[in-house]
């Protein structure tokens, strides 16, 4: 599980320092390191470091895009309790993370179990992590037209069963768990795999004694494979969850937030009031929101996950 | 999409230690069953791709007399012409176009020109970043890490609405600057990744052309970057992949025509019909020529991609 641990806390002083104890390096080391590292410090300078202030400071302001922003102090954050749109694009989106997160983990957790104790053929892992390589917009539309109340695949099939065409984006109450299913479609074998690699590291002899002891696979899973799992599980949750909750593409070629507000998510939300309403402080107050909203989703997880980490190592 | 990194990891070579059957189930109902499952999920895997490709290559107007049809119905490739812009406005229609201009040929080179240029930028900067974090001393080093860390924990869309400003603000909207620029400097990702791979090359190594007097840039180009030929394929083709999918950014700083990539024109194709029929077969003719360029990279690489995703990669 070392390289679990690594992707939590991350190394801040490298192995190789023990070569020699000055750590600060001779000039000639420093200035090279300065030119190697003067792109990305420019990158991260102009297009994280800076425009993460200006969010900030336009959250404070009232702003059209057009005339310069006017401070407003905490007038957007007062405004956001008061509109129904928001909180609503909240409970939407959360609806969509549950479903896509749910559904998702468990089919995940499904198929890295099938790949890692039936069969370790590359062939079937590729075809599981295809959907992965295909954009979101791709796919969206692909589900678009294949769950198509009129002529798409899925009601014909339905059809056959006698059951009336469903508008899949078109129905106020299926619209979100048809979008985040159709997520979860293109992202449950790149989880799987992450999963399958969590597994992989798990050593076989634990199994083998398992087999010996004559525990059945169903009790295997419960007793070694997911305990061994579970900070794995823990990070590619973090990982997804935090995902999930910044849908956009999805919904932007679908539904466009419709019908009504029924899947206008959170980032969504954002991008309306930004570039359709002009209400560019409004909207940087909201991603402010969600940008809290994610971190700290973050750091639940990650100290849930610190905490199965103990009991396991 | 929100990116955490770790160590590039090697699937295959746990796989090789665990191989020899180690506690594996053998025959037996349970066995047949499993199978089963895997089966039904390869083929809800790979159903819509064929959905995909029998739709392109139908003729959209008599789609609807078969919808249930697995062949292409009235087999044409009308559908790739009319994406294509080179079908005149009467043969579009015809086939349930709806005539309006429409040129994916121009999204595709387009798309293909801004994830080269992206993937070029993230993987030689971040490679620079990477091995001045693994391998050599310099004061600060950890802090700024650190801060590059944090470059995580901000979703995209807080940092895109004020980038959006500056690249209208620098008047670089529709250009293919705006789409290339945020994102050709640093990736966390790209540097995390690297960093994680060098960290573990022995010190012995560049300890010896240290000796025969190469300097740290030598060392660099001459011994550690050949070395990391494989996390560097693999890092490419990640980034390529992540690129040629992005949406949200460019669809703010380019739309037009010239520089519209390949996403960017799909959402604009669907919107052209938003009442009555779309264009079905045209829209999937559209999606299979953005789907196919990553299918075959994925083809020929497809080991190394899959051998590749752990937490390692985790993305």
């Amino acid at each position: 599980m070392a390289t679990t641990s690594r992707v939590a806390r991350p190394r801040l002083s490298s192995t190789g320092d023990a070569l020699r104890p000055d750590s600060n390096g001779s000039t000639r080391e420093r200035l090279t390191a300065l030119a190697f590292i003067a792109p990305a410090l420019l990158g991260f300078a102009v297009f994280y470091f800076w425009p993460t202030l200006r969010g900030v400071y336009f959250s404070f302001t009232e702003y059209d895009v057009f005339n310069a922003p006017v401070f407003v102090g905490l007038d957007n954050y007062r405004a956001l309790f008061a509109d129904a749109t928001f909180g609503n694009a909240m409970l939407v989106t959360v609806e969509y993370v549950a479903i896509n997160i749910i559904s998702q983990t468990v089919l995940a957790l499904l198929i890295a179990v099938l790949l890692h104790r039936v069969t370790r053929s590359v062939f079937v892992r590729s075809i599981v992590v295809m959907p992965y390589l295909v954009a979101n917009v791709v796919v969206a539309l692909l589900f678009y037209w294949m769950l198509d109340a009129q002529i798409g695949i899925t009601n014909q099939f339905l059809g056959w069963l006698g059951i009336e065409p469903v508008a899949f984006f078109g129905d106020q109450n299926l619209a979100i768990p048809t979008i985040a299913l159709v997520n979860t479609w293109r992202h449950v074998g790149y989880t799987a795999l992450l999963l399958f690699a969590g597994m992989v590291m798990i050593p076989h002899d634990v199994y083998e004694a398992g087999r010996v002891d004559g525990a059945s696979e169903w009790k295997m899973f419960w007793r070694i494979t997911l305990p061994l799992l579970r900070p794995v599980l823990a990070l590619v949750l973090v990982i997804t969850v935090v995902g999930s909750f910044q849908a956009f593409d999805t919904v932007a070629v679908t539904t466009a937030g419709g019908p009504g507000d029924a899947s206008r998510v959170i980032q969504y939300y954002i991008f309306d009031l930004a570039f359709q309403r002009l209400q560019f402080g409004y909207a940087s107050a909201v991603s402010v929101v969600l940008f809290v909203i994610l971190a700290a989703v973050a750091l639940v997880q990650l100290k849930l996950m610190r905490a199965g980490e103990s009991d396991v190592a | 999409m929100a990116t955490t990194a770790a160590a590039p990891l090697d699937t295959e070579a746990l796989l090789d230690r665990s191989a020899g059957g180690g506690g594996r189930p053998r025959r037996g109902p349970g066995r047949i069953l499993a199978w089963v499952a895997l089966v039904l999920i390869m083929a809800a895997t790979l159903f819509p791709f064929l959905w995909m490709i029998r739709t392109a290559f139908s003729n959209g107007a008599a789609l609807s007399t078969q919808p249930a049809s697995l062949l292409p119905v009235e087999p044409t490739l009308g559908a790739f012409r009319r994406v294509l812009g080179l079908a005149s406005t009467e043969e579009a229609q015809a086939q349930g176009g709806s005539g309006a201009a429409i040129d994916f040929g121009r999204y595709l080179l387009n798309s293909v020109l801004v994830s080269v240029l992206i993937t070029a930028g993230q993987v030689f900067f971040g490679a620079l970043a990477a091995y001045a974090f693994a391998r050599l001393r310099w004061p600060g080093r950890d802090t700024v890490f650190f801060l590059f860390l944090t470059a995580l924990m901000v979703p995209p869309i807080f940092t895109q609405l004020p980038n959006f400003l500056l690249m209208r603000d620098l008047g670089l909207l529709n250009t293919y600057a705006a789409i290339v620029l945020p994102f050709f400097f640093m990736t966390p990702f790209a540097i995390f990744f690297l960093r994680q791979f060098f960290l573990g090359i022995p010190h012995e190594v560049e300890e010896a052309a240290r000796l025969d007097g190469a300097g740290p840039l030598r060392r660099f180009f001459g011994v550690i970057l050949p070395m990391a030929s494989g996390p560097i394929t693999t890092l490419a083709i990640l980034q390529y992949v992540q690129a040629w999918s992005e949406y949200f950014w460019p669809l703010l700083v380019a739309s037009e025509e010239n520089v519209r990539v390949l996403t960017v024109g799909l959402g604009i194709f669907r919107a052209q019909t938003p009442q009555g029929t779309p264009d079905w077969s045209g829209m999937m003719a559209g999606t299979l020529l953005a789907a196919l360029p990553v299918l075959l990279l994925f083809a020929v690489f497809s080991r190394k991609i899959v051998n590749s995703i752990g937490f390692s990669g985790v993305k």
